[in-house]
């Protein structure tokens, strides 16, 4: 039994160690249009960053840490060595938490969510049996790493088309971003409360009917869109800076807006990203605690407390400053872009979550970004840094997976 | 622990930068006016100093250009054509090294129009300049065509700015025919070699012009899709 207690520290150890590398640097990436935008402070930020992302975790993190703790891996075949899955389990943490800190070391651009996939993966095959992987999910996954940024891309380029309709290639578009912005704003809190409510109280022990969910959600938004709105109105048109840029008042308009997007990003990632830390670790509790490898059970709160933990951890001690070098590079990105991007990126990860699917927050973004790219909407996208996510595609899964086997072996001599 | 490259993914706008160009390629442009009113005025101390400014705005400019193509690599993924700029930029470029000209001409001769040419010369050079300002407005609009993706009101406003900077030009073509008209009464009277660089500086001046109208029409092409 002290072994098992051995293991369960050990668990949470590596577990925290990958929620603080996520939160030190993947959230950065996920709030980095909405402080590049100068919609919100770097302070802001992190606040924000800390309390959706947590939520996020907690409510609606659930769904894909059941994915990555036992949809990849054929139990039923461990049942008699279920010492094996701890094993595997805590190596491919350990890999991927390693990878992580090698790649951004090196600043290469990976993925959180494909370096767990692939450890988990690579430890399965080569550790116990190539049957032993459930290669039909592990197909599904990586095709929604090529789906989701393809979606988030087309969302965000028709996003950012009715912007432009809208608002921006008018005679008025101060007066026409007032009125729509607002609208903008409701379908974001509507999509962000509804999430939640779906997907995220039943953890809480609350289970509300479609019917109460969807009253609740259209109350939550339209008093979202109302403080919106009040807010927009007491936006001043600045003759000064609307002389030098006449879109400066519109821009700060679609800050407001900005800062909801923002929120929903924070959700969103936090709902997706948590698990790559959390799916391991749960899974290595539940065989401990158990002694046997059964199939799914309610992941328990507390290891979605302690992903949550320490993404805010991570956010705490290096956030800011990553956050900051971030926000000064981007210069191109005005609010406008950065909320269909973000708007689009959010929406995606939340349907992808509620599926079940571990998808690459990252690349979804970016996915996003060139889909307001590809309807003219930002001034100039570095080609190289594209080239150089398809590669870290086809780079990050085998690393991880290597990494995970000798991990694997290490810790079976050893433990 | 840093670094993230959804940052990375943005290359620098181009559209400050080249803002700040032709911002300072029509200020050199500008000088043209006081140069030339100097010169007519036989005060060549205060033309040698509008000259030392002209030249000193034109290399600023040039620098400018130099540093606005470093950073426009061909790795860059823009909503219009790369090479599209890169000839805004070099059009713009003229307009400052052409003012250059025309008053390292005039001041290295040392050239004294005719009294009765002075007057209409004066007027070309205020016309040309007119056109400069004038495509300065265009490119002001830069960034608000890339704000807009170029599309909508944004454009026809664009559009419109352009048209006015056609018409400008069609003037200097005219007041350039006049100013010859004029020098033409008089050359019997003048020194043949003098003759033939006001000529010369007559015709650059023109071209000081024709520049910022060329700068409209590179506009146009980033409107045209």
């Amino acid at each position: 039994m002290e072994q098992m207690t051995l293991y369960i520290a050990l668990a949470a150890i590596f577990g925290l160690y990958m929620a603080w590398a996520i939160g030190a640097n993947d959230v950065a990436n996920a709030m980095a249009t909405s402080t590049g935008a100068k919609a919100i402070s770097f302070k802001q930020a992190v606040i924000i960053a800390a309390v959706f992302e947590f939520a996020g975790a907690v409510l609606a993190g659930g769904s894909v840490t059941s994915t990555i703790r036992s949809g990849i891996v054929d139990a039923s075949l461990l049942a008699d060595t279920p010492e094996l899955m701890i094993y595997g389990m805590l190596a491919a943490l350990l890999a991927a938490a390693v990878w992580l800190n090698i790649a951004s070391k090196m600043g290469w651009p990976v993925s959180t969510t494909h370096s767990i996939i692939g450890a988990i993966v690579g430890f399965a095959a080569v550790g116990i049996g190539t049957e032993a992987v459930h290669w039909g999910k592990v197909g599904q996954i990586v095709m929604s790493w090529v789906v989701s940024p393809v979606v988030a891309g087309t969302f965000a380029f028709f996003i950012f088309r009715s912007v432009q309709v809208l608002i921006l290639d008018r005679t008025d578009p101060i007066a026409r971003a007032r009125r729509f912005v607002p609208a903008y704003m409701l379908v974001a809190a509507f999509m962000i409360v509804m999430m939640t409510l779906t997907k995220g109280l039943s953890h809480v022990g609350l289970d509300l009917t479609t019917r109460q969910n969807l009253m609740i959600s259209v109350a939550m938004a339209i008093a979202v869109a109302i403080a919106g709105k009040l807010i927009i109105d007491r936006i001043q048109v600045d003759p000064k800076a609307d002389r030098k840029f006449r879109f400066a008042t519109v821009e700060r308009i679609f800050g407001v807006l900005m800062v909801i997007t923002a929120c929903s990003m924070a959700f969103a990632h936090g709902s997706n990203d948590v698990a790559n830390a959390v799916g391991p670790v749960a899974a290595v509790i539940s065989v401990a605690s158990t002694g046997m490898v059964e199939g799914r059970s309610a992941v328990s709160p507390w290891v979605l407390l302690l992903g949550g933990g320490g993404i805010v951890l991570g956010l705490a001690t290096y956030g800011r400053q990553v956050m900051r070098t971030v926000g000064q590079k981007i210069t191109a990105l005005t609010p406008s872009r950065g909320f269909a991007a973000e708007m689009s990126a959010a929406s995606t990860i939340v349907l992808a979550s509620s599926t079940g699917l571990p998808i690459s927050t990252t690349h979804t973004l970016v996915g996003a970004v060139l889909g307001v790219g590809i309807a003219r909407g930002i001034s100039a996208i570095n080609l190289t840094v594209i080239r150089n996510i398809f590669l870290s595609w086809l780079i990050t899964v085998p690393a991880g997976a290597v990494l995970a086997v000798i991990f694997f072996f290490i810790l079976r001599a050893v433990l | 622990m840093a670094g993230s490259f959804v940052a990375n993914l943005f290359g620098r706008s181009p559209v400050r930068p080249l803002q700040k160009h032709f911002k300072e390629a029509a200020a050199c442009a500008r000088e043209l006016t006081p140069f030339m009113e100097a010169v007519l005025k036989g005060d060549w101390s205060a033309a040698d100093a509008a000259r030392e400014r002209i030249v000193s705005k034109e290399q600023v400019a040039d620098d400018m250009k130099k540093d606005v193509r470093l950073n426009l690599p061909d790795n860059l993924w823009m909503p219009v054509p790369r090479a599209d700029l890169l000839d805004l930029l070099m059009v713009q470029d003229r307009v400052a090294n052409t003012a250059k000209d025309v008053s390292g001409i005039v001041i290295g001769r040392r050239m004294t129009f005719p009294v009765e040419v002075g007057d209409a010369l004066m007027k070309l050079v205020r016309r040309c300049v007119d056109a400069v300002d004038q495509a300065e407005r265009g490119v002001n609009e830069l960034d608000e065509l890339f704000e807009t993706g170029f599309r909508g009101a944004e454009v026809d406003l664009v559009e419109e700015l352009i048209d006015q900077l056609d018409a400008i030009e069609d003037d200097t073509d005219q007041l350039q025919a006049e100013v010859r008209a004029a020098l033409f009464l008089r050359e019997k009277d003048l020194p043949p070699v003098d003759v033939v660089f006001m000529y010369r500086a007559i015709e650059w001046i023109g071209e000081v012009g024709d520049y910022a109208q060329r700068v409209g029409s590179r506009l146009q092409r980033l409107l045209a899709r």
